[in-house]
């Protein structure tokens, strides 16, 4: 006897991604119609903001190549100080757009398309704003080709023992393939805004970037294809990025840094801060641009749970350092980990614990994860959280570490501060510029996901 | 005034799955050169189409595979050869600590490789092709379905091309003639 479980399939069916009843003119029209639009006013606003922080950041790196890195607070013992500290922070935002863009692509989950084009975005700026660290890092900006295997007259190589050599490989090669991935996805949205266009630049300039795209299905074959290799290439690249940038600090002796957890370790925070930096994105996005029917509200529920889950296991990853470091009996190890949580740097530990471990709990119920304000709150915590987190590994380890009288306290400088403000002004700045020139939300990939895109639905609804 | 050359035929359709249909009743009816053009990918269209596989693989893979090797190599080589230096008391040939950069070289090629290679495949940028003449074509990018076959077609005749479309549920039958 058979019987057909009719309450499992209704239960099963998923609500569509897409709110509004949209058709694929609608989405066109919401979607292009910003970039066509003037932007408003809260635009310019936020544009002046963060142009300023963009000088303010020119300013520093100015005073910095021409002064030495002894205007920042680095001193004998604590020789890496918030340079690594941001860089580590920027390179971790970026994990989210890759994961968001390929690693869900190939577990075909089609709620990212409505996420993953500023995801992608985020990823480059973030990216960018973090190699400006490792570079102004090396002191003599001017020789910094040298990382770079060029032949030279000097007949040197550069050492591929060092992990700070796979670090230029790896995140080089993270924002060049971001890159590359971005524009491809973007092709046939740039086409789409090329036919709207109305005046002669505007058609011109698009025409040229969206190389002539027709949309025949002779081009999507091979475009997809390419699409899938490339969200193929990006996903061990995503994962071996962070193990690789974590490896700058596993490869040495310092307690605290020496530890095989680190490259797991470090890919889920990063994963981690880059999800509340979408969500911060995106909901500011959203708010301004009216894209509540594109990014609903079930979209920004999954990417809480994304971070409530990572966050986890990011406190396991805490936790653990703390157990081996007791289970190793080493003493150096011992002391390390009792002294990030109560020695002088127990402020930043405990800030870090509350932000990435207690306050990410709360998205257990769903009142709070479904709730806008909040999840903003929590989203901005968390990024403050991860910030701290490298600041912890960084300073505590190095500040003491195994011969007490080569100890010293880090402090930042103005320039320090100054570096960090101003990454953050680039960093909006490209984004602003972003939104305001090119779709934030992929047009193709939206209709793709529309239920009349599927060629079945006609036979039923007909 | 002279009129221009027909260099191919251009009709819409209602929806996605009109659009498949046209293409199987082209396919079936011997047609090589014509394509439809979507705003998005339409699932199951290559088939009706009778398209195969994109060959962009295995350009990609071949690629992978000696980027990864050569970069170990290249690691080696300048480590041994061509400045062989001490560092740590490590041996000259320390291939534990090659894999990270071999691995982004390959995926770095690689991914160029995809997108350079999809590109030229397709043929792409090209900035003149005949359905662009047609003046409807721009909904192509937004929420028009069309089926564009070109003049070199063996089967193709200007009046008989034309009424083949309409038959198949084609409207707005255009031959597309070079209009500047």
């Amino acid at each position: 006897m058979s019987v057909e479980n009719t309450v499992a399939a209704d239960t099963f069916t998923e609500p569509p991604l897409i709110k509004g009843n949209q058709t694929f003119a609608s989405v066109t029209e919401i979607i292009s119609s910003i970039v066509e639009k003037k932007p408003k006013k809260a635009w310019f606003v936020l544009f002046g903001l963060a142009s300023s922080l963009v000088m303010i950041l020119l300013g520093s790196i100015g005073f910095l190549v021409w002064e030495g890195i002894g205007v920042w607070g680095v001193n004998n013992p604590v020789g890496w100080g918030w340079a690594i500290t941001n860089f580590v922070f920027w390179v971790g935002i970026g994990h989210a757009g890759t994961l968001i863009s390929a690693v869900l692509y190939i577990f075909r989950q089609k709620w990212r398309t409505s996420i993953n084009r500023f995801a992608e975005a985020m990823t480059i700026f973030a990216v960018i704003c973090a190699l400006i660290f490792p570079g102004v890092h090396v002191g003599r900006v001017w020789v910094a080709y040298y990382m770079f295997p060029i032949p030279n007259q000097m007949a040197i190589w550069p050492n591929f023992r060092s992990p700070l050599l796979w670090d230029i490989f790896a995140v080089g090669t993270y924002f060049s393939v971001s890159l590359m991935f971005w524009y491809t996805g973007l092709i046939p949205d740039l086409a789409t805004l090329r036919d709207r266009a109305k005046t002669v630049l505007r058609k011109r300039v698009l025409g040229l970037f969206s190389l002539g795209w027709r949309g025949g299905n002779k081009q999507w074959k091979h475009y997809e294809l390419a699409y899938l290799l490339l969200a193929g290439l990006s996903t061990p690249l995503v994962l071996s990025v962070h193990s690789v940038v974590s490896t700058d600090f596993a490869t040495s002796i310092i307690p605290g840094w020496h530890s095989t957890i680190f490259p797991p370790y470090f890919v889920a925070g990063a994963i981690f801060s880059g999800f509340a930096m979408v969500m911060t994105l995106a909901i500011i996005a959203r708010k301004i641009y009216n894209l509540e029917d594109i990014i609903t509200l079930k979209h920004l529920e999954r990417m809480n749970m994304v971070i409530m889950v990572t966050g986890m296991m990011v406190g396991y990853a805490y936790s653990m350092e703390f157990f081996i470091a007791w289970y190793s009996g080493n003493e150096y190890e011992t002391f390390t980990f009792l002294n990030r949580a109560f020695g002088p740097y127990a402020w930043a530990y405990w800030i870090m614990i509350s932000c990435n471990v207690l306050i990410p709990q709360l998205f257990w119920s769903k009142k709070i994860r479904t709730s806008i304000p909040l999840m903003f709150v929590i989203s901005i915590f968390v990024n403050i959280g991860m910030w701290f987190e490298r600041f912890v590994i960084t300073v505590t380890s190095l500040a003491n570490d195994f011969l007490p009288s080569s100890w010293d306290y880090f402090s930042p400088t103005f320039w320090d501060v100054s570096l960090l403000i101003g990454s953050f002004g680039l960093f909006f700045t490209l984004f602003l510029l972003f939104i305001r020139y090119l779709p934030m939300i992929s047009i193709t990939e939206i209709k793709g996901v529309l239920p009349q895109a599927d060629p079945h639905y006609y036979e039923n609804h007909a | 005034m002279k009129a221009g050359k027909v260099e191919g035929v251009i009709a819409e359709f209602e929806n996605p799955a009109a659009l498949i249909k046209a293409a199987e009743q082209l396919r079936d009816s011997g047609y090589k050169k014509f394509d439809c053009h979507s705003p998005f990918p339409i699932h199951g269209m290559d088939q009706a189409m009778g398209e195969k596989r994109s060959i962009l693989g295995w350009i990609v893979g071949p690629v992978a595979f000696i980027m990864v090797l050569a970069g170990f190599l290249f690691e080696g080589w300048t480590s041994t050869i061509a400045y062989p230096l001490v560092i740590s008391g490590k041996p000259l040939f320390s291939y534990q600590a090659y894999g990270a950069v071999a691995f982004a070289l390959m995926v770095l090629t690689s991914a160029l490789v995809s997108l350079v290679g999809m590109l030229a495949i397709n043929k792409l940028p090209r900035f003149h092709h005949p359905v662009f003449y047609s003046e409807r074509f721009n909904r192509a990018t937004d929420d028009g379905f069309f089926v564009s076959v070109e003049a070199q077609d063996e089967r193709f005749k200007e009046e008989d091309t034309a009424e083949f479309l309409k038959s198949i549920g084609g409207r707005e039958v255009e031959l597309l003639v070079a209009n500047d």
